[in-house]
């Protein structure tokens, strides 16, 4: 049994202009020690399954309903007590932007020290020694003097590790990190990616990443799902999306990664994706895709398994051969060798 | 921090003497001859000339002005009223009291409404409660202080006989040829004032307080409190309302100096004798040493008051204290 089980999670928000469908039935499931990429563009619904999962959307104007089994209990239907328990203890998070996310007025000590003992009835001192620790873990120098400053007083990268320490210091099962990097520079990003990496491996906990970088993807994930508005297009592990994508928007996200490699032309996806308020008829990409045929935009196209029974699955119309045939195209556009 | 504050005490320097510098010049274009006035009506004009030169008033006005702050300064000094012969200071120290009873039981009215009310309606906006605080806020900005003052005063002190319909009592106890004193008769007398001076204040705030609690409740952080497992109270108090109250505690500073000038209008309704009502009647006789002199020691409170809020500003935000 995976650690977590989400089955036909919905998500939709009451607005004054309608019902907006943030989420739209998906499956997935994280395995211990395992780390699941959300891939997608902004607005797609990534963050929000997260926040579904953690229960922290706002109460009044969201309807949620599916499974998220957690070790043996629905997160969705938890009492708020008992999830409250769970957020921080069992499950955390990380957030896109370090800048914002820690409270301005109180010391990182204080905010480390908070995690600690909501969760646990634990004196000061041993508290204090457990967040110097973890300060140090994720490799922020001369910890001691630090741990009484403000969040203002540390660079944006600096502020993403006190978030991570903040994360794992109860030693959680779940980590859910929502864009980690995405607001800091690319050596930052780097660093912290193999942070995440290392203290995975240390702690043990499951990661599910949500990004829109395909390069953060490959450095980090075990499985990926693919999603585009509201709805999971394709999933399945790690090659299977580089190596073997089935979904034209797949290798529309492939072909926009940027590659210093000569002679490899960028290709944007055309089009912006479409308002979820009132999403279009049939295959939700039909409008930006090169592939669409007439019954792109009647038939929405199920999630279904590639034929060679693996756990790849995508949601495309196209046969079997102009599957095929785009995934190779693509892999001969963005594999320089090896590894991408 | 020390710099933090010898800078701000520089500027309160700055500020002190501009604001009584402008008061000063207003006196001097006003065409009215202090002389004349201080020396009485029987005066000949060689008894008004002997008084103008005592007073310094055939002086050029930089002389006069820097004359008056070297008093003021050295010596504490405000001089004596051209009306009653009364020592300035004396007259302001005695009026400062009720005022300040005045204003800052009204603030510890509007806040303990204001608090409450806004932040209930920002945790449910669009509700009921929300709707009836809103449609409150309206109606206490709308009303007039001195019209609100004149309403109760008639109806809970005249009609119903329920308060007194105006004076004060001194809190410390009763002066010999008072009617009354000490805390009770005080606190009774002011009860009234105090609320009709909080309305339209409590209005303002209730509305500031909601927004700014909705905004900060929009906060990332409070979003990672949330995910750390905080419970909502917790929330609430240590991320929430720590944040939101940093611009209220700013319009609070500006606000209690502002009140200074509402206390003009209320004094005059409730009959309590402070600084508004002194500063009232000082212009009306022309007497400048009085006027000025609550002017002074205004600008000194206003000033004070600015302080105070940096300070605890600096105290409450982290942030500022580097800055």
């Amino acid at each position: 049994m995976a650690l977590l089980e989400v089955r036909d999670l919905k998500t939709s928000f009451k607005t004054d202009d309608g019902i907006v469908q943030a989420v739209d039935g998906l499956t997935f499931s994280v395995e211990k020690g395992r780390t699941v990429a959300i891939v997608g563009e902004s607005g797609c619904g990534k963050s929000v399954t997260c926040l579904s999962i953690m229960g922290l959307n706002p109460r009044q104007n969201t309807i949620t309903s599916g499974e998220a089994i957690f070790k043996d209990r629905d997160l969705l239907t938890l009492p708020a007590e008992e999830m409250r328990k769970v957020r921080g203890n069992e499950i955390s998070m990380i957030f896109q932007d370090p800048m914002t996310s820690l409270n301005p007025v109180h010391t990182i000590g204080r905010q480390l020290l908070e995690a600690v003992q909501l969760h646990e009835k634990l004196p000061k001192q041993a508290a204090r020694r457990r967040a110097l620790e973890m300060v140090k873990a994720v490799g922020i120098p001369r910890a001691e003097t630090r741990l009484d400053d403000y969040p203002h007083q540390f660079s944006g990268g600096m502020r993403q590790r006190v978030m991570i320490a903040m994360a794992l210091i109860n030693n959680p099962d779940l980590l859910i990190a929502d864009e980690p990097t995405t607001a800091l520079d690319v050596t930052t990003q780097a660093q912290i990616l193999n942070l995440m990496n290392q203290l995975q491996r240390d702690f043990g906990s499951a990661i599910i990443l949500i990004t829109h970088d395909l390069g953060v993807v490959a450095e980090t994930a075990d499985e990926v799902l693919v999603m585009y508005a509201a709805k999971a297009i394709e999933q399945g592990d790690y090659s299977d999306i580089f190596y073997r994508a089935r979904h034209p928007y797949t290798w529309g996200l492939l072909s926009s990664l940027p590659r210093l490699a000569q002679g490899a032309e960028l290709k944007p996806i055309p089009g912006a994706p479409p308002s979820l308020l009132r999403p279009p008829p049939g295959c939700r990409f039909h409008l930006r895709c090169a592939y669409a045929f007439d019954r792109c935009r009647t038939d929405v196209p199920p999630l279904q398994p590639a034929p060679d029974g693996s756990a790849h699955l995508d949601a495309c119309h196209l046969d079997e051969a102009a599957k095929q045939r785009g995934a190779e195209e693509i892999l001969g556009r963005i594999t320089v060798g090896g590894r991408l | 921090m020390i710099r933090y504050i010898i800078r701000r005490l520089l500027w309160a320097v700055v500020l002190f003497i501009s604001v009584t510098l402008a008061t000063y010049l207003i006196f001097y274009i006003i065409p009215v001859d202090p002389a004349r006035l201080a020396a009485g009506k029987a005066a000949s004009p060689h008894d008004v000339q002997v008084v103008a030169h005592r007073l310094y008033l055939d002086r050029p006005i930089y002389e006069q002005y820097l004359h008056f702050l070297d008093r003021l300064v050295l010596h504490f000094d405000l001089g004596y009223s051209y009306a009653n012969r009364q020592d300035v200071r004396e007259t302001v120290l005695n009026a400062a009291p009720i005022t300040a009873s005045l204003v800052l039981g009204a603030v510890v009215v509007w806040m303990l409404i204001a608090v409450p009310v806004g932040v209930y309606s920002a945790l449910r906006p669009r509700s009921l409660g929300d709707r009836a605080a809103m449609t409150g806020v309206l109606t206490g900005i709308s009303v007039h202080p001195v019209w609100l003052g004149l309403i109760a005063s008639y109806i809970l002190g005249y009609k119903l006989n329920l308060f007194p319909i105006q004076g004060y009592c001194a809190f410390t106890g009763r002066a010999p040829g008072e009617a009354c004193g000490g805390p009770i008769d005080w606190f009774y007398h002011l009860i009234v004032p105090w609320f009709v001076f909080a309305v339209l204040y409590a209005a303002f705030y209730v509305r500031m307080i909601r927004s700014t609690v909705l905004e900060t409740l929009n906060e990332d952080y409070v979003r990672t409190a949330r995910a750390k497992g905080a419970p909502e109270r917790r929330v609430l108090v240590h991320h929430v309302l720590r944040n939101a109250m940093l611009p209220v505690v700013t319009m609070l500073g500006m606000d209690v100096a502002l009140a200074l000038g509402g206390a003009v209008l209320l004094e005059q309704v409730f009959g309590l004798p402070g600084l508004g009502y002194v500063a009232l009647h000082s212009l009306f006789q022309y007497d400048y040493p009085i006027t000025l002199g609550v002017v002074v020691f205004a600008s000194i409170l206003v000033i004070v008051f600015n302080l105070i809020v940096d300070l605890l500003y600096a105290w409450i935000d982290p942030r500022i204290r580097l800055a």
